[in-house]
């Protein structure tokens, strides 16, 4: 594989939850190294769009192609072959409750690798380091705050040095400043490992910061595609309202809201 | 009409859905527990272990006490029946039968079901709900191999040896009436009710309790693998996870006390 193909390609993807189109014709392509923003407000299809890069879910029509593997049409062996070199934080760290933190981390390591406990032990350390948490091991999730499990789940997705790392919401329910440390976490993994890292949020200031190229979409679609820069002076009206912060009008036919309060239900 | 036509229409489709989920499942579960090890995928000893814990030796006190009123009432109520005949000393063999052939499996099997059917189902629909399930997914680990087979395992293995102590327990319980109100001595009670067992009567409520084993984690783990929605969504399937699998025990209840009635 050439080393400038994208190692996320998204082709044409569409689909469908019930009868509700969720994502129409999508087209993205994620370059090796490049920190990739899936920007846009709730209910866009954000989200969406990541759990079919996890193959979590299949499309209606379409091809994601991973490492040139197309994930939703490949054998349950090698997407998990694939998956060892994904790591993904979720938006509430999703943590084993079950299990203590430095079990979480080791978890991937104990049951897909085959290195011995002591090596193991000196990851989780490792591991816990780089996220601020050194010396947590032996607590369990329920004992932590939120910006803690998050940085544990980031910890976890680490285990296996993955080649593409990716971020649901990573500052969703975090205060600002717990939200700005787990930007500068992300700024210092781009610096230190050469990752690809996918991220999806709605939080502006953080898009800008981390992001090499940022995805605005709106209503299931991909309406602009460039870098910070290109992205604050596209002038298609969505991006511009989203970056302004202006609200949706809220302008009504008033007969026609009568009609929908007194219908027969 | 076409309403009522819609009606059947929708819940028989629900019906089959739900014994394909659950079919589906219990292939899985058969394959992670039997075929894969075979193949060096593994098999999670410790986690069985712990499951064998929480579902069968903490169980234990409740299964006791209950199968032990059971026999007791069984008692009296045969008692009252058989003394207009004079054949009090029959409670003996009526106790032991049903006990090994019938109340013991079940009465155990809906203990557990409310025990652990609930459980899975709460464990399983929690870890869904906090994208845990999704976690280990992308991690490249199987849920049913990592969450499913050690609870079908640790059921396999403690369902029987539960109902051979409700068994125990409810014959037991029988004797304390035949002592106190018959004044059966208690090794004539004991030697009565050895003599009228069979071994088949014991085998056939040790299969039926392995069969409704395989049931409540069944539909334990298919609940909690379903639930939609945040927190009420696990409620539901909680409560649904005990009636189903209530209610499919004693059908299956039906089904075997019949086989065997007819060809063994």
């Amino acid at each position: 594989m050439d080393e400038r193909d994208p190692i996320i390609r998204v082709e044409g993807l569409t689909t469908h939850y019930g009868s509700r189109r969720i994502l129409n014709n999508i087209n993205l392509e994620i370059r090796p190294r490049e920190t990739m923003v899936l920007l846009g407000s709730s209910g866009t299809g954000k989200s969406t769009l990541l759990r079919h890069i996890l193959a979590l879910e299949k499309p209606t029509h379409g091809h994601i192609y991973i490492k040139g593997m197309d994930v939703c049409h490949c054998p349950d062996e090698q997407m998990n072959e694939l998956r060892r070199h994904m790591g993904v934080l979720f938006q509430s760290g999703a943590l084993f409750g079950s299990m203590s933190l430095g079990d979480n981390v080791a978890l991937p390591l104990r049951e897909l690798t085959r290195l011995d406990e002591s090596t193991i032990q000196v990851l989780i350390r490792l591991k816990l380091d780089l996220v601020g948490l050194s010396g947590f091991e032996q607590l369990s999730p329920s004992q932590l705050s939120g910006g803690m499990r998050k940085r544990a789940g980031l910890a976890r997705a680490l285990a296996l040095d993955p080649e593409i790392l990716l971020f649901d919401e990573p500052s969703a329910g975090l205060d600002p400043i717990t939200a700005a440390g787990i930007d500068a976490l992300i700024l210092k993994l781009k610096e230190t490992f050469p990752m690809t890292i996918v991220v999806v949020t709605h939080e502006l200031a953080s898009a800008f910061l981390i992001a090499d190229r940022i995805a605005v979409m709106f209503n299931g679609e991909i309406i602009a595609l460039g870098t910070p820069e290109e992205i604050r002076q596209n002038p298609h009206p969505r991006v511009q309202q989203f970056l302004n912060r202006k609200p949706e009008e809220m302008e009504r036919d008033h007969d026609a809201y009568l009609r929908s309060l007194t219908a027969p239900s | 009409m076409t309403a009522w036509l819609a009606f059947v229409g929708r819940n028989t489709l629900a019906v089959l859905r739900y014994a394909g989920g659950v079919s589906r499942l219990g292939k899985d579960a058969a394959y992670w527990t039997l075929v894969a090890p075979a193949r060096g995928k593994g098999l999670r000893v410790r986690a069985t272990v712990h499951q064998m814990v929480l579902i069968g030796v903490n169980a234990i006190p409740i299964v006791s006490l209950i199968a032990l009123f059971v026999g007791l009432i069984l008692a009296f109520q045969s008692a009252y029946e058989l003394r207009k005949y004079g054949g009090t000393v029959f409670v003996v063999n009526l106790v032991a039968v049903a006990m090994t052939r019938q109340l013991g499996p079940l009465m155990t099997a809906v203990i557990v079901a409310g025990r652990s059917a609930s459980s899975f189902a709460a464990e399983l629909g929690t870890m869904k709900v906090n994208e845990e399930l999704d976690a280990l997914e992308t991690l490249g680990l199987n849920r049913v191999k990592f969450l499913v087979v050690p609870k079908y395992l640790a059921l396999l293995l403690m369902m029987p040896c539960l109902t051979l102590l409700a068994d125990f327990m409810g014959i037991v319980g029988g004797s304390v009436f035949t002592t106190s109100e018959l004044g059966m001595p208690l090794n004539y009670y004991w030697s009565r009710a050895l003599d009228a067992l069979l071994l088949k009567d014991i085998l056939s409520g040790l299969i039926k309790s392995v069969v409704f084993g395989i049931i409540i984690t069944e539909v334990g783990c298919h609940e909690g693998f379903s639930v939609q929605g945040g927190a009420e969504g696990v409620g539901q399937a909680t409560t649904s996870s005990v009636v189903t699998s209530i209610t499919l025990i004693i059908a299956a209840d039906v089904f075997f006390s019949g086989l065997f009635y007819f060809i063994w």
